[in-house]
């Protein structure tokens, strides 16, 4: 079960004891709640008549349904509004913090816990969202749970779980150039299957994990759901401790700091570490990847030609003719030229501030598609003031794409930002599942953020590499 | 399966350890909850309800005529065994899936593999989730859908699904079997019994401060009473 693992060593940490289902009861360090996966939770505990157990460890935003226009109250969608007042009684008749609007803290509750700093090396953090796997970029043991496990954890500060192999992936090498972080997770997805991770939790390592910023190790760890790992991280090293002391937890207090640290340090995995599978990839040999079907399996870099369902495992042969059908693209073709109708940049894989800034540094001084509706969503309130305090924001406009407010948006259609009939989106988001983002005839194509500018601008599915960077904004 | 007595989404901790009925055939790889419970249909307060929406947009076209979709064709009405293929459930974590499914009918989901939050979730609510490997389960499909009537019997306890003159030696997963057949999955009930311990560990964690953790009696007093 990996032992000498960071894995290993934060489940210790935290478990409280065995179960008489087998299961280990595990401590939850941050409970990170939203609107859509908690009332049912909250109502569930009303009526065993319990409150929440450890309110400060609980932090609460709205993101997947909060309109990304006009956000004045009450919102124009009367059951979003209804899923908003719900969310603002529970959390304010239970004494938990809320990133509200009102606060300026809002945003996609992924980007929002590491830029408070609520996210920590050798914590285990839960949310109702599977993309909770996210905070693992900092070493922490995170991931997403269903609604009744919502409902344990605020009740009772815990999880019931059984523990789970580890797989180390080490991505060697250097990556190319317009090769990033979001390139790197969609080859291993594809490598490794979206089903490859059941009953694993990833560890990312090498070369090419390490010289991610936090950013970037937050789009990886972020999508490690999308290979069927519940959880991934990446130990902690000086990358994290300085985005750490850049945040609220420790800005001010240097002392609790450097109190924290010897924990942090502590949980890394050892060097002689077991574990349970080793996987490695040649991170040069990565180019910008995108998908060809309706799965984030279904990747091919940019270059390379669409495969034919013939040509792969009889298991995937269906689901990959199915998924050429409804994206109509034929086997032997690239992907580069696909038509575009929507370019879409945001999602809590790719809306933080460095995302936002590489893209538009391949928009400045360029206009968008006339063909086109483009929009950037920035992952929170705080990204966007420091988008606008940069001025990405008039790159942004300037070039023709729609600026909005911070929330989970065209990611999945929760709000009025959808697909609509068979528009096909250039996305930095992590999904192309039928229907995904609002509209059942909908085609989307995941890539990096720098991919979607470039195919904004473009018109089409675009080896950015063929761009030249416009000066850095 | 739930009781009457507790109300929506509250899982009795009742012994699951066997479901009878008859079968329904949901073919495909890769069936993301997004299929089973589309993301409009969760801006709701209650999971009550959600059970027509079950693979809504699998079921209807624009302009909301009738596909081909199992969950549409009468012969499987009344049906409670569904029977996948592999990685079914995977992508988002929302429990609206299995809600919706349970409210659609369905009592237990045989298949070739699934993905863990999804069989979680199934768990919370006492829906076993069996697999069998790949030849098993197009061979159960191939026959329910032949015999949309006939009746399937899992045995939990037992790992076996029996159809006709067939049993198919199935799994299920170990932590899962023991909480369904021992009636021990209220993992509520089972880990607020053990309030004390909780606020011990979280006092040994050096980054929770000690204000974080509740003072003995109001915790006590919040998680152990049922």
């Amino acid at each position: 079960m990996g032992e000498g693992t960071l894995y290993d060593k934060v489940w210790d940490r935290h478990k409280v004891t065995e179960l008489p289902t087998g299961q280990d009861q595990l401590f939850v360090g941050l409970h990170l709640v939203h609107e859509v996966t908690s009332p049912q939770a909250f109502g569930m505990l009303k009526e065993r008549g319990r409150e929440v157990a450890f309110p400060k460890r609980t932090h609460a935003t709205v993101d997947h349904i909060v309109p990304t226009g006009n956000r004045d109250r009450p919102y124009a969608d009367e059951a979003a509004e209804d899923m908003m007042a719900e969310l603002e009684e529970n959390v304010r008749g239970s004494g938990i913090e809320f990133s509200d609007p009102d606060s300026g803290n809002q945003g996609i509750v992924h980007v929002i816990g590491p830029e408070q700093g609520l996210t920590q090396p050798g914590m285990t953090i839960v949310c109702g969202d599977s993309h909770t796997s996210t905070h693992g970029a900092f070493g922490a043991l995170a991931f997403g749970i269903g609604t009744s496990q919502i409902r344990d954890v605020l009740a009772t500060g815990c999880v019931a779980m059984e523990k789970q192999k580890v797989r180390k992936i080490e991505v060697t090498g250097e990556l190319g150039e317009g090769v990033t972080a979001k390139d790197v997770i969609l080859t291993i997805i594809r490598k490794l299957g979206t089903d490859g991770g059941v009953g694993y939790v990833y560890e990312y390592a090498g070369e090419a994990i390490e010289n991610l910023g936090m950013e970037g190790r937050m789009s990886i760890c972020n999508m490690s759901i999308e290979g069927g790992a519940r959880a991934g991280y990446v130990n902690p090293d000086e990358t994290t401790y300085e985005w750490l002391k850049e945040t609220d937890a420790f800005a001010d207090d240097p002392e609790k700091f450097e109190e924290l640290k010897p924990y942090w340090e502590s949980i890394a995995s050892d060097d002689d570490a077991e574990y349970d599978d080793v996987v490695t990839i040649d991170g040069s040999e990565i180019e910008p990847v995108v998908t060809w079907g309706t799965t984030p399996g279904q990747g091919i870099g940019i270059t390379e030609a669409i495969p034919h369902p013939d040509d792969l495992p009889a298991d995937k042969a269906d689901t990959a003719r199915r998924a050429q059908e409804h994206m109509r693209v034929e086997p032997g073709d690239t992907m580069e030229g696909y038509e575009i109708d929507v370019a879409f940049l945001g999602s809590c894989t790719n809306a933080r501030l460095k995302d936002l800034r590489e893209a538009a540094a391949f928009v400045k001084g360029r206009e968008v598609d006339d063909d086109v509706r483009a929009m950037v969503v920035p992952g929170s309130q705080r990204v966007q003031r420091a988008a606008e305090a940069e001025g990405l924001d008039e790159v942004f406009t300037d070039a023709g794409f729609d600026w909005r407010d911070p929330g989970c948006s065209m990611c999945l259609g929760m709000n009025d930002d959808q697909l609509q009939g068979d528009e096909a989106s250039a996305s930095s988001s992590n999904r192309n599942f039928v229907g995904r983002q609002g509209s059942k005839d909908g085609r989307t194509v995941l890539m990096s953020p720098i991919m979607v500018a470039a195919a904004a601008v473009t018109g089409e599915v675009t080896d950015v590499r063929e761009l030249e960077e416009v000066a850095t904004v | 399966m739930s009781s009457p007595e507790f109300s929506a989404g509250e899982a009795p901790a009742e012994k699951v350890t066997e479901v009878t009925g008859t079968g329904i055939p949901v073919r495909g790889n890769d069936i993301d909850t997004d299929q089973i419970i589309p993301a409009r249909f969760m801006k709701v307060v209650t999971f009550d309800g959600l059970g027509q929406f079950s693979f809504f947009d699998q079921r209807f076209d624009d302009e909301d005529n009738e596909k081909d979709h199992p969950f549409n064709e009468e012969k499987y009405r009344g049906a409670n065994v569904l029977v996948v293929n592999a990685n079914f459930g995977c992508g988002s974590s929302r429990e609206h899936a299995p809600q919706a499914l349970m409210r659609w009918g369905i009592d237990a989901v045989v298949g070739e593999s699934f993905a863990e939050i999804f069989a979680g979730n199934c768990l919370a609510l006492g829906i076993p989730t069996i697999t069998a490997d790949q030849a098993s389960i197009e061979g159960l499909q191939d026959y329910v859908e032949a015999n949309p009537a006939a009746e399937i019997d899992i045995d939990v306890a037992a790992e076996t699904v029996t159809y006709d003159d067939t049993t198919i030696d199935a799994t299920v997963h170990d932590a899962q079997r023991k909480a369904l057949v021992e009636g021990v999955w209220d993992t509520t009930a089972l880990m607020g019994a053990n309030a004390g311990a909780v606020k011990a560990t979280a006092r040994s964690l050096p980054y929770v401060p000690d204000e974080h953790v509740p003072a003995d009696d109001a915790a006590e007093g919040a998680a152990g009473d049922d």
